[in-house]
């Protein structure tokens, strides 16, 4: 039977050959040099190459990215590691939980220049740890289309979508598996206050539907989306509906600003990292006005810059919600945990 | 053995124990050793909360275990024994779903069965494994002496009595062994309960996600990562312990007889077994209804039909939304998953032959044993706590590997390995020991036994398990999300975080990619047949 020692040839060629075309990531791990800098983020990270590139050349620091999951989870890992961080600077502990890092003195003070046009607004310590890069509140969405069809006035505010009107019509993340899910929650909580648990027993009598992440919600359920869903009405984002804009310039979809709450993401430089100079001049970076310009198209947030123009098309269907409630960053942490219970509670019943 | 040979076998045995030792047993020691010094243990594991939690993953991982078993047992019977047209074709399509991303599936079932959460997770479970029943048991299968089963026959048992007698005793290591596999991959799947669960149905894995990478209440991830352990390490030892008993059973039987009588069993069926081929056939077209559909969405756009997201997905023009093309982000699947599987592919086999080596010498069976379940662990511990115990420990070696491309193959191929061992050792377990000796006898030093004995026999099942383990490691995306990425995706990674935007031209990405991804694994897995094919020699428990 000689096809045995055939196939084992076969088998060795196969793998150099493999090898020599590089289909191998060994060799690959170039050494990182002096002048790189490792930027630890989430997975939302997006921007255009061209914008790297030029900073590239002009600071001769080049940027290597890494995605480390959604907001909490990255603040996580940058919490067990602050004593041996993954990275020089970090982009992304939001407002939800900026405080938790603080507390752990995951970062280290440092006030850019460009913290002054804008991001100030957003500061959450005095010692500058944390400076605001872009803001994503999270805000009800409707399908306009639907309800113009249905005859039915769109829903405004929280109280509307308790309405009986707009039974299940609703659909929700989770607040405990998704940041959106949890900031509308929060966004409930800084509306109601104490009777946040009663008005989410009266969605709950009212049908609201929750999925476990902002993809079922939005890409699935939600009938404004691609996917043309069952319901008119879910937890997105302020920007989403920038998204959905038709070639013709007009939108589906639209973004209820008495319902936002506002999030808020960060960067700093990390305490532990040996390389502060050049982590300091990607912080600046991420301020400066190329970048700014960018997060709308790449990431769908709201430059923290005020001097910095939206895109034309996001200005009419997307413009920045100026309503937006929040609650103060420790009180979120002391009582986060407590309230997703609370919360998972009063919805499984 | 002199102390010699002992040392040399000590030596095969370092380096599976040592790559165990570093990316599993120190991680997960190191994350779950945080979580017991901080206190609070012992309040969440009295707390009640985590009992019905425990209760349900490993009810819900039985019962999926159990649906796997049915509709992978017809599969396996129509690979292994039908000669009919379109058995190559349903060899590769079975494989396929073990690649798609648990969002996709996970979402497809919502859509299929929006009001029954719990049988949604079952049946998505299954529809992973399928494959891991199919091509195990059917791999013995096509390689048992059918003539057993013919005798029962003329001597007057029915068909099924004869199936009883004859057939299903000697295909019982390789079911039993795909089920151990099964379960362990059940019990800890993480996707398809969380996007199916929703709020009310959750397991160990889902929680033990939570209260790490939300909540950062290491104390409960740890105590409830110790109840996972405890029950998969029940699940392992229960199957050593039956693996033991059969073996005892079967004590009369001499190793090797199996592997000399391979003849082709595959026939036309006959008579009632049409009834078990229409039941492949069913299982084969509920996995083919996922898989339509999702070729169907990827060439959905928002007026009619059209190829836009394979377009845009090929010449890498998105708009910057996706770090890489298309194309890259496949080829960097193909260069992970390779590093994977080379990987995998040294280590278990490594540990197979020491395996070998030590239940064959009488006094060291029990370590054998104990060896043996320390490789299926990995399988059954939480992705998340291996993640974030890499987070913990690895700066501690030269070349800080937290952030390096490498880990991910390496956390790929602690997933890899345990499969490599389950397919690979019973066939170098069942290889004659008389041939070795003749061997020896003949001049021949160890390693040229080695090549012209266990290699020659086991060649092929050692093609399988590299094409089986690469196509798992395509598909993997649990340990690879949880660990600090770098701006290298791979396609599952692409395709979560194109899920994860707005807009109608990102969910044509997502679903073209998948599709690519699907065609990828396609091409892989007919290429190896081909390789198999070309060797057609004996080879047993194969994928």
């Amino acid at each position: 039977m000689l096809p045995k020692s055939r196939l084992l040839t076969s088998a060795v060629s196969l793998f150099a050959i493999g090898a020599l075309t590089g289909c191998t990531l060994i060799g690959d791990t170039s050494q990182p040099e002096s002048n790189t800098v490792t930027l630890v983020t989430h997975d939302s990270w997006a921007a255009p190459q061209q914008v790297l590139d030029e900073f590239e050349r002009e600071s001769g620091i080049t940027i290597k990215v890494n995605k480390s999951g959604d907001a909490g989870e990255l603040t996580n890992k940058l919490v067990l590691t602050k004593d041996n961080p993954i990275g020089d600077i970090a982009y992304g502990v939001d407002s939800t939980f900026a405080s938790r890092a603080l507390d752990e003195e995951v970062f280290a003070t440092y006030r850019s220049p460009h913290a002054n046009s804008g991001p100030q607004r957003y500061d959450l310590d005095e010692q500058h740890r944390l400076t605001a890069v872009d803001v994503g509140d999270v805000c009800v969405n409707i399908d306009t289309e639907f309800f113009a069809e249905a005859g039915l006035p769109e829903p405004e505010n929280y109280r509307d979508l308790a309405n009986p009107r707009y039974r299940d019509q609703l659909v929700v993340p989770d607040a405990a598996t998704s940041s959106p899910g949890l900031a509308f929650l929060l966004g409930t909580i800084a509306e109601f206050g104490g009777g946040w648990a009663e008005y989410w027993g009266e969605l709950k009598a009212n049908g609201v539907q929750v999925v476990s992440g902002w993809e079922e919600a939005y890409g699935q359920e939600f009938s404004g989306s691609a996917e043309q869903g069952s319901r008119p009405i879910v937890v997105s984002y302020a920007s989403s509906p920038a998204a959905e804009v038709s070639p013709d310039g007009s939108a589906p979809t639209r973004a209820l600003p008495e319902t936002c709450y506002r999030q808020v993401e960060y960067a700093g430089v990390l305490a532990g990292t040996p390389n502060t100079p050049a982590a300091r001049t990607v912080l600046d970076f991420l301020l400066s006005e190329p970048f700014q310009r960018s997060v709308a198209e790449s990431m769908y947030v709201y430059p923290a810059r005020a001097d910095v123009d939206l895109p034309e098309s996001w200005a009419e269907v997307a413009p920045l919600p100026d309503k937006s409630s929040s609650l103060p960053a420790e009180q979120v942490q002391r009582n986060r945990e407590q309230w997703v219970a609370q919360w998972r509670e009063l919805v499984q019943e | 053995m002199n102390r010699r040979a002992g040392w040399s076998w000590a030596a095969l045995a370092a380096l599976p124990i040592g790559f165990l030792a570093v990316f599993f047993v120190w991680p997960v020691a190191a994350i779950v050793g945080l979580g017991l010094t901080d206190g609070g243990v012992l309040a969440t594991l009295s707390s009640g909360q985590i009992w019905p939690i425990a209760v349900f993953t490993i009810g819900q991982a039985l019962a999926s275990t159990a649906v796997a078993l049915l509709a992978g047992l017809p599969v396996a019977f129509l690979l292994a024994r039908c000669r009919l047209p379109g058995v190559g074709l349903a060899r590769t399509l079975v494989l396929v779903p073990f690649v798609l991303p648990t969002v996709v599936v996970g979402l497809a079932f919502r859509v299929l069965l929006p009001d029954s959460q719990v049988l949604a997770i079952v049946l998505a479970n299954a529809f992973f494994n399928v494959a891991v029943v199919a091509r195990t048991v059917g791999g013995l299968w096509s390689h048992l002496d059918r003539r057993a089963e013919d005798a029962a026959r003329v001597l007057g048992a029915s068909r099924l009595r004869a199936f009883r007698v004859a057939t299903l005793p000697a295909l019982r290591p390789a079911i039993t062994s795909a089920a151990a596999v099964v379960f362990l991959f059940c019990s800890t799947s993480f996707g398809v309960v969380l996007i199916l669960g929703g709020a009310r149905y959750r397991t160990l894995e889902t929680e033990i996600y939570l209260r790490t990478t939300q909540l950062l209440d290491l104390p409960g991830a740890a105590a409830l990562s110790l109840v996972q352990f405890a029950a998969v390490l029940a699940a392992l030892v229960i199957g050593a312990a039956s693996r033991r008993r059969r073996n005892a059973t079967r004590a009369g039987e001499r190793p090797g007889e199996k592997l000399s009588a391979a003849p082709d069993g595959a026939r036309r069926p006959a008579g009632g077994e049409w009834w078990l081929v229409g039941a492949a056939v069913g299982t084969l077209v509920l996995l083919l209804v996922p898989i339509v559909a999702l070729l169907a969405r990827s060439l959905h756009t928002s007026d009619g039909w059209g190829i836009t997201g394979y377009r845009a997905l090929l010449t890498g023009d998105t708009e910057g939304t996706v770090a890489v093309s298309g194309l890259d982000a496949a080829l960097n699947s193909l260069r992970t998953a390779a590093d994977a599987t080379v990987l995998a592919m040294v280590l278990g086999v490594l540990a197979a032959v020491v395996l070998v080596r030590l239940r064959r010498t009488g006094g060291a069976r029990p370590v054998a044993e104990t060896l043996d379940t320390a490789l299926m662990l990995p399988l059954g511990v939480s992705a998340v706590t291996v993640g974030f115990g890499y987070l913990v420990t690895l700066h501690a070696l030269p070349g800080d590997l937290r952030t390096s491309p490498l880990l991910v193959p390496f956390a790929q191929a602690l997933v890899v390995t345990p499969l490599v061992v389950r397919i690979v050792l019973p066939v170098l377990g069942s290889i004659d020991d008389r041939l070795r000796q003749a061997a020896a006898t003949l001049g021949a030093a160890p390693a040229r036994v080695w090549r012209e004995v266990d290699l020659a026999i086991a060649l092929r099942s050692l093609v399988a398990a590299a094409g089986f383990g690469y196509v798992v490691a395509l598909g993997e995306f649990g340990a690879t999300s949880f660990l600090a990425r770098p701006d290298a995706p791979t396609l599952p990674v692409v395709i979560a975080e194109l899920l994860a935007r707005p807009g109608e031209q990102h969910a044509q990405l997502a679903y073209a990619a998948c599709a690519l991804l699907m065609m990828l694994t396609g091409a892989v897995v007919i290429a190896l047949d081909r390789l198999r094919i070309a060797g057609r020699a004996g080879g047993l428990g194969e994928f």
